[in-house]
């Protein structure tokens, strides 16, 4: 088979399997699981057997036509374009997709809605694979859209949780807040560049010798960053994704780590010349940047649930890959990008081991477990690995690719712009000033991702207190996933030689200065957390019970005596949602005193633990105009329109009842009138005729 | 018609203050006719209300002997005064009607009853009145109009094929009577149990 | 003979059956009022008929066919009248009342009770619907649904 038809059977394959799954889920059961994985997983060998054949080459394009458009220069194309970046993250997309599916086979074994689960999850993969693969804007925006519907219906799997419900409403309200620009920027940017194409876009931009020029691109430009901000979950839009941490951990892993959340990069660095044909929005992506990183790296330090340390680590990290755009390197954004992707599904799925295994997902409930480590030795370890790799401890691969986003920021920084910005950013240049933002921020972040690393790993493996609960072990399937992606977490970042061939030609080698500097805070970072966690709060730890920390002490999660009601591995995943909250009066934070974050961030722990009150400013910005303004059209609904409406209907009432009076049922009655009637007729024809 | 014609037709037709033979009989008896008919249809006695129709129905029959249509005199009485009287009565025995005076006879419709019978009376009295005050029926030359003969002759000479639907509306009818009053076998009549 | 005569006649006698018709309350009394109308018709069809010698005597057929209807008619209607009695336990006009408007709707279970009653029952319609109303009908409801 020819490599285009091997590109076009990679979306469709899971799309296929996604069909047959709602269609055949519940009348065939047995077949779920392989419907589930066969397609995902032969989906991502042709990923990885395109990727091999495109192997950085000239790009592969093909198009048919899709439909015309009232616009007859403005065609949609079902078109698709394979470079580097493109067959590159699809394998990653591929190949996490398959981990996820095989892991929830084990994961939501005991699920009732597991046919719906896995179609949706290969529907979403499918859809990723679209985004990745197109080269239309409007296929793109296609797949983009069924990615947000997807998300919205598996981030709400356990809908009979409140906390599910309305994470999954508010992903979907904030992803489409963001989406709603972002279709006006695809609109006005294809108006302008008089296509749909990407790469035609990209190629007229970059080229040197076409004298094409955007008109407006800041506000494309800007447009298009509020649909990636929303979907990749960047400043100030980013706030569904923790929230969004409700659903099952399998699509956290994939969904809100992996694949969609990187979708927003991936568009920015398919686009990025459109960026860089404005210097205010390189700028205002430096900054959104920035903020990100260091807010959600702080946030991070704060949470007590372990699901929402990684979603809060999420968004910086894809802060770092906004920075790196920011900085004019794609190379580095996706580098940084699959790595995280892979270390990242890989944090999520052994934090699910964990979840199941303590029973808990609070790590305030961790901490005072002992012999966790134990009881899950294989989360334990890959979990170590992917949090060393989320650190940037070299070797692994998370250092590589954060030391090729620092190095591009340096590179914007120290100099005019050469190396890999060249290639693509053309003439124009990248501001100092966004070099300097990224680079700081991506510094500081560094340290403070090191730090929440610490405590997470601190807090949930070096517990002390009771034996952890037995609740089993879990299934060899979900142990092996971990394992397969533990491998790329370690050895991928050794990649750096060979990806410049894939993607623009630019280094991605780690330069001396930030890599010594970054390393260093992060070791900072590390031994100022065990430090704290050793000298104060391991003590406290033992002197403040559970119950203390607790705000509803009967519904404390007793971690000693699991109960009757979960006699093996199968500890809901829903249950540990659900009790958080009731527990602990928050469903992010617990009032711990023995949290190192706590005696490192002081006062500032506080606002850290939600978020910084994003959501309160949400609230007074927009819900409580939106709800005055609904109680508003309410009154005059009832008070208004009602009454016209009731009335109308009054007045037919009363007629009615007055009409109702004559019908008596006497049949003599109504021929009497009947007769009068045509008496009367009959007399005033008759004077009429006397008359003429 | 304009007043003059209407005084020349009535110059030729014999004026109402001289009746001849044959209108003073028709007048006596249309006056126990109708008296019988509002006797008949005010009465409290059902029984006695179905034996004043006889005395309507068969002053109608002296009418149209006197009108000279002969046959269908014979007709009205075989028919009205033999069978169908016959029937209404049976119908007030079989629901049981009350044989003495029944204070409920008249339904609370009366006064509207009356007044439209009345007002109706009024409009068509004026009407016909005006209509044919100066018409004259010739009954004397060409023979009589209603013997049986004359009737048998144009009846299947001329309407035999609506004399033969009516016998099919006859036998519909009939069928139709049987069915209805037919009684379902296995069931119970309750309190009508003997009423045939 | 004037013409008038029989024709004021005809009217008096029609009025008069208009006004039993109307006013009457047993339904065999209507019937007979019903037959005095129709012979107030017969009266006037025999009088133009005389008057207009008409070559055909359609006048005196269409009499003989209107006391042929009639005698159908009276047989029917007494058919009627009879069923509505054994139904109802009475042949009152003014109280077959069961097309009257009330306030609360017939219940459901009566309108199903008398619904699907096919072959032509009238007698277990009737039931059906009698049981709605007030009377001699709703002694016994149980017809209909035995039917059903």
């Amino acid at each position: 088979m020819t490599t285009t038809t091997l590109a076009v059977l990679v979306p469709l394959l899971p799309f296929l399997g996604a069909v047959a799954g709602l269609l055949l889920g519940r009348r065939l059961p047995a077949y779920t699981r392989p419907l589930a994985v066969l397609p995902t997983l032969t989906s991502a060998v042709l990923a990885v057997v395109v990727a091999l054949r495109q192997g950085g080459d000239e790009p592969l394009t093909g198009a048919a036509l899709l439909t015309p458009t009232g616009n007859d220069a403005l065609p949609i194309e079902l078109a698709f374009h394979l470079d580097g970046f493109a067959v590159l993250v699809a394998v990653l997309v591929g190949v996490v997709a398959s981990c996820v599916q095989i892991y929830s086979t084990g994961y939501l074994r005991d699920d009732p809605r597991y046919p719906s689960y896995a179609a949706l999850v290969s529907l979403f993969t499918a859809a990723m694979l679209l985004v990745v693969y197109s080269d239309d804007l409007i296929v793109l925006l296609v797949g983009w859209e069924v990615m947000g519907i997807c998300s919205y219906f598996l981030v709400g799997h356990y809908w009979e949780t409140p906390a599910a419900r309305a994470a999954s409403l508010k992903a979907f309200l904030v992803t489409k807040l963001g989406d709603v620009p972002f279709l006006i920027g695809v609109l006005a940017l294809g108006s302008e560049a008089g296509t749909f194409r990407i790469s035609t876009i990209v190629t007229r931009l970059a080229s040197p010798l076409s004298s094409f020029e955007l008109a407006h691109p800041t506000v494309i430009a800007l447009l298009l960053l509020a649909g990636v901000a929303g979907k990749s979950a960047q400043f100030p839009l980013h706030t569904w994704l923790p929230d969004a941490m409700a659903g099952p951990t399998p699509v956290s892993a994939l969904i809100h780590a992996a694949t969609m959340v990187a979708a927003g990069v991936y568009f920015v660095a398919r686009l990025l010349p459109v960026f860089t044909a404005s210097t205010a929005a390189l700028i205002v992506l430096a900054a959104v940047a920035a903020v990100t990183m260091v807010g959600s790296a702080l946030a991070a330090l704060a949470q007590d649930d372990v699901k929402r340390v990684l979603a809060y680590s999420t968004v910086g990290q894809l802060g770092y890959m906004i920075g790196a755009l920011a900085v004019a390197d794609r190379g580095a954004a996706v580098f940084h990008l699959v790595s995280h992707g892979v270390f990242k599904a890989l944090l999520f799925l052994a934090a699910g081991v964990l979840i199941h295994a303590a029973g808990t997902n609070s790590l305030a409930a961790m901490s005072r477990m002992s012999g966790l480590a134990k009881r899950v030795p294989d989360a334990y370890w890959t979990m170590t690995v992917a949090l060393l790799a989320l650190a940037a401890v070299p070797p692994f691969a998370g250092f590589f690719s954060k030391e090729a986003v620092l190095g591009a920021a340096e590179h914007a920084v120290t100099g005019p712009v050469t190396g890999p910005a060249a290639g693509v950013a053309g003439a124009a240049g990248v501001p100092a000033v966004a070099g300097w933002t990224v680079l700081l921020a991506g510094l500081l972040t560094a340290l403070l991702t090191a730090a929440y690393a610490a405590r997470l790993w601190l807090l949930a493996f070096h517990g002390r207190g009771e034996e952890a609960p037995d609740l089993g072990r879990p299934p060899a399937v979900m142990n092996t996933v971990l394992w397969v992606l533990a491998g790329p977490t370690i050895a991928a970042g050794l990649l750096y030689g060979a990806l410049p061939d894939w993607f623009d030609g630019g280094s991605l080698a780690p330069t001396l200065t930030t890599s010594v500097l970054a390393t260093g805070l992060a070791v900072a970072g590390f031994l100022t957390v065990h430090a704290v966690w050793r000298h104060g709060t391991a003590k406290a730890a033992a002197r403040v019970p559970l119950g203390a920390v607790a705000a509803h002490p009967d519904a404390a999660p007793s971690p000693s005596s699991p109960g009757p009601s979960v006699p093996r591995f199968s500890t809901s995943e829903v249950e540990a949602i659900a009790t958080h909250q009731a527990v602990y009066g928050d469903i992010a934070a617990a009032d711990d005193p023995a949290d190192p974050a706590r005696r490192l961030l002081g006062p500032l722990h506080r606002h850290a633990a939600r978020g910084f009150h994003l959501d309160a400013v949400y609230a007074a910005v927009a819900v409580r105009p939106v709800r005055a303004a609904a109680r508003l059209v309410r009154f005059l609904d009832r008070e208004v329109v009602d009454t016209y409406v009731n009335g109308a209907g009054g007045t037919a009432r009363l007629l009615g009842a007055a009409v109702r009076r004559a019908q008596t049922g006497n049949a003599q009655t109504y021929l009497g009138v009947l007769l009068a009637g045509s008496l009367v007729l009959a007399v005033a024809a008759a004077l009429v005729a006397a008359g003429a | 018609m304009s007043t003059a014609a209407a005084a020349r037709l009535a110059a030729d037709t014999p004026g109402f203050l001289s009746p001849t033979g044959v209108e003073v009989l028709f007048l006596l008896v249309g006056v126990v006719t109708l008296g019988a008919a509002i006797v008949s249809v005010t009465s409290r006695r059902l029984v006695h209300a179905a034996l004043w129709l006889v005395v309507a129905l068969g002053g109608i029959a002296v009418e149209y002997l006197l009108l000279s249509a002969e046959f269908i005199a014979w007709v009205q009485v075989l028919i009205y005064v033999g069978s169908v009287v016959v029937l209404l009565l049976f119908g007030l025995m079989l629901t049981k009607a009350p044989m003495g005076r029944s204070p409920d006879a008249d339904s609370g419709n009366r006064p509207v009853a009356l007044a439209v019978a009345v007002t109706a009376a009024v409009t068509l009295v004026t009407v016909v009145v005006d209509a044919f005050h100066s018409t004259w029926i010739d009954l004397d030359d060409g023979g009589p109009q209603g013997t049986t003969r004359v009737t048998g002759e144009i009846l299947f000479r001329h309407w035999v094929l609506p004399f033969e639907a009516l016998s099919l509306l006859l036998l519909a009818a009939l069928v139709g009577a049987i069915v209805l009053s037919r009684r379902k076998d296995g069931r119970t009549g309750g309190e009508n149990g003997g009423e045939r | 003979m004037h013409l008038a005569y029989p024709a004021v006649l005809a009217a008096l006698l029609f009025c008069t059956g208009l006004y039993g018709v109307l006013a009457r309350r047993n339904a065999i009394l209507v019937l007979m009022s019903v037959e005095l109308m129709l012979n107030a018709v017969n009266l006037n069809l025999v009088a133009f008929d005389v008057w207009l010698r008409d070559a055909l005597h359609a006048g005196q057929a269409l009499t003989l066919f209107t006391i042929a209807v009639a005698a159908a008619e009276i047989g029917i209607g007494l058919a009627i009248v009879l069923l509505v009695y054994r139904n109802r336990g009475t042949s009152d006009i003014d109280r077959l009342r069961a097309l009257a408007e009330t306030d609360k709707p017939t219940e459901p279970t009566d309108a199903r009770a008398g619904a699907p009653t096919d072959t032509a029952d009238t007698e277990s319609d009737g039931a059906g619907v009698a049981a709605g109303t007030d009377g001699a009908g709703g002694t016994r409801p149980t017809r209909g649904e035995a039917t059903a």
